[in-house]
């Protein structure tokens, strides 16, 4: 009995000290991820206070918010926005790949991780956080803006370049050779595109299947397909995380709405557990010793993506100042390198932690300050209330 | 004039109006029901400026306020045969969700593109209702849209409570 009551007395303390925590990261106008990361690292092993009872509640929690994160992110997006954005910036994309993953390959080997580590960190510097960037376009009135779609598609590309990702960086930490990989990325487009396709085309069925009056009913039958889809891709070798995103492709806008709005408050708390974890797992002390390549990295991926958002802006006819309010909205990493990095810590590369950590701690606060101070100076002071569109996590 | 659509994945689809007096006018329709209106900095014309941000229920107000006189206006022309257009009298009857209910709760614009452009309660006429007139049972809504607009609006008012 003593046993659940430390592990209540542990979880309460938690959600309080991430409410507080959201609570000052709101103040500052920035995303709250930077911040329980921070908190996470002086909780647990080598930290100030060990959470040592809600541990494994903990870890098994972090899985289930991996694949709801991964859920809403599919579900943000449908068919037809994913195929615009392709015919309009399918080379923006490509730059973005080419100008971000590379450094933090090349990175990932100086800093001596195996190249399945490398890998990793090659997405982590590649993805930036859609969560914080959504969220900043909306709080700096900048959704009307019009290097916006610009910077929406790059987000949305880089959205389904997880779904490839993924699937090869897991075949890659299982060991797996090149072949193996190429086969893995050769079913996860197939699936994605199977996914897409049933979307349009069995979509209302998919939907009847989910659809009824009773809020409790949807969350249950979307959380059942989740896990079952979700635990399917991770027995056939791929990730969870992969499944889970293909189910939120393959449902219809008029069921994904619904499920958004049912699932949010859920994957808030999962996604938090998530970010929590990740920070347990971390060695504080082995952040420090790090933190200098990290800087460089940072500011190296902070420049790069600037190029991007830059580019993608130009292609949409839009002046100089416009294109540099893209490139340092796309600044932030977030959620999403989170993940990637949380995937090769599982596998047995530890040493990601530290740097995919301070990476993230420096970039998810660096990019919004960096954006804001591109809008013109009355603009600048303070965040506004929140604006219609996506909500981060 | 041109008004020009462009989606914003994830958020919505965005307007954009150049209007005669050469302000540039962007509304943002957020996927939630929300939306933004704004102008465009005369110096940084890519830059919105001035943003308004509306709820739902707001948005359906605004519309009521803008379209509802309009297309009253239309209305009186049609015998000028608008193709497309269509006119419907649907009877609220009893037992109708929104038998009792304000106008603007059946969201008529906003789910099937019709405007309701007056309400016939016995012998008198409510031209131009607006969102929060109540509908009683009985009343008979008179509408113009779409014929498959109309359709929906129909099914839609006959939905029971």
């Amino acid at each position: 009995m003593e046993h659940v009551a430390q592990l209540l007395l542990e979880l309460g303390l938690l959600f309080f000290g991430l409410s507080l925590i959201g609570l000052l990261a709101r103040r500052l106008g920035l995303s709250s991820v930077p911040f329980v990361l921070l908190s996470a690292l002086a909780l647990g092993e080598g930290g100030i206070a060990p959470l040592t009872t809600s541990e494994p509640f903990i870890e098994a929690a972090a899985e289930v918010g991996v694949v709801l994160l991964l859920l809403a992110l599919g579900l943000e997006f449908t068919a037809g926005e994913l195929f615009a954005s392709l015919r309009h910036h399918g080379p923006s994309g490509l730059v973005d790949l080419l100008l971000n993953a590379p450094p933090g390959f090349v990175a990932g080997l100086l800093l001596g991780l195996p190249w399945q580590g490398a890998l990793a960190l090659a997405g982590v510097t590649w993805i930036s956080s859609s969560g914080i960037v959504a969220r900043l376009l909306g709080d700096l009135g900048r959704l009307a803006n019009r290097e916006t779609p610009a910077v929406l598609s790059v987000l949305v590309l880089e959205d389904l370049a997880m779904a490839l990702f993924l699937p090869l960086l897991a075949v890659a930490l299982a060991g797996g050779g090149p072949a193996t990989a190429a086969a893995g990325v050769a079913l996860a487009a197939g699936a994605v595109g199977l996914a897409l396709l049933a979307a349009q085309r069995q979509g209302h069925r998919l939907g009847r299947l989910l659809a009824s009056d009773d809020d409790e009913q949807v969350l249950l039958r979307l959380m059942g397909l989740t896990l079952l889809v979700a635990g399917l891709a991770q027995a056939a070798g791929a990730s969870a995380a992969v499944g889970a995103f293909l189910v939120g492709l393959a449902l219809p806008a008029t069921v994904a709405d619904r499920a958004r709005a049912v699932l949010g408050p859920l994957r808030d708390l999962f996604a938090a557990i998530f970010f929590v974890a990740f920070g347990l797992s971390t060695d504080p002390g082995a952040v420090l010793p790090v933190l200098p390549a990290v800087l460089l990295l940072a500011l190296v991926t902070a420049a790069t993506k600037v190029a991007t958002g830059w580019f993608a802006a130009r292609r949409d006819q839009v002046a100089v100042p416009g294109r540099l309010r893209a490139g340092t909205a796309l600044v932030a990493r977030g959620e999403f390198s989170v993940v990637i990095a949380g995937l090769a810590v599982a596998a047995g590369i530890p040493e990601l932690g530290p740097v995919a950590t301070g990476y993230v701690l420096v970039l998810a606060v660096a990019g919004p300050v960096l954006t804001r101070f591109t809008e013109p100076r009355a603009q600048r002071a303070g965040p506004r209330p929140p604006a219609p569109g996506r909500t981060a996590p | 004039m041109d008004l020009e659509e462009t989606l914003l994945p994830g958020v919505g689809v965005r307007y954009r109006l150049r209007t005669r007096s050469g302000e540039v006018l962007a509304i943002v329709l957020g996927r939630e029901g929300g939306a933004e209106v704004a102008v465009y900095d005369r110096r940084d014309p890519d830059r919105a400026r001035g943003v308004l941000r509306l709820e739902p229920d707001e948005v359906d107000a605004v519309a009521e306020v803008l379209g509802a006189p309009r297309l009253t206006q239309r209305f009186a022309d049609l015998s000028r045969e608008v193709p497309g257009l269509e006119s419907g009298r649907f009877p609220i009857r009893e037992g109708s969700r929104f038998a009792g209910r304000p106008l603007g709760d059946t969201r008529a614009r906003t789910l099937t593109g019709c405007s309701i452009v007056a309400v016939v309660r016995d012998t008198d006429v409510v031209p131009s209702p607006g969102p929060g007139d109540l509908l009683h049972p009985g009343d008979v809504v008179v509408a113009i849209g779409s014929a498959r607009g109309l359709a929906d609006l129909e099914r839609r008012l006959d939905e029971p409570a």
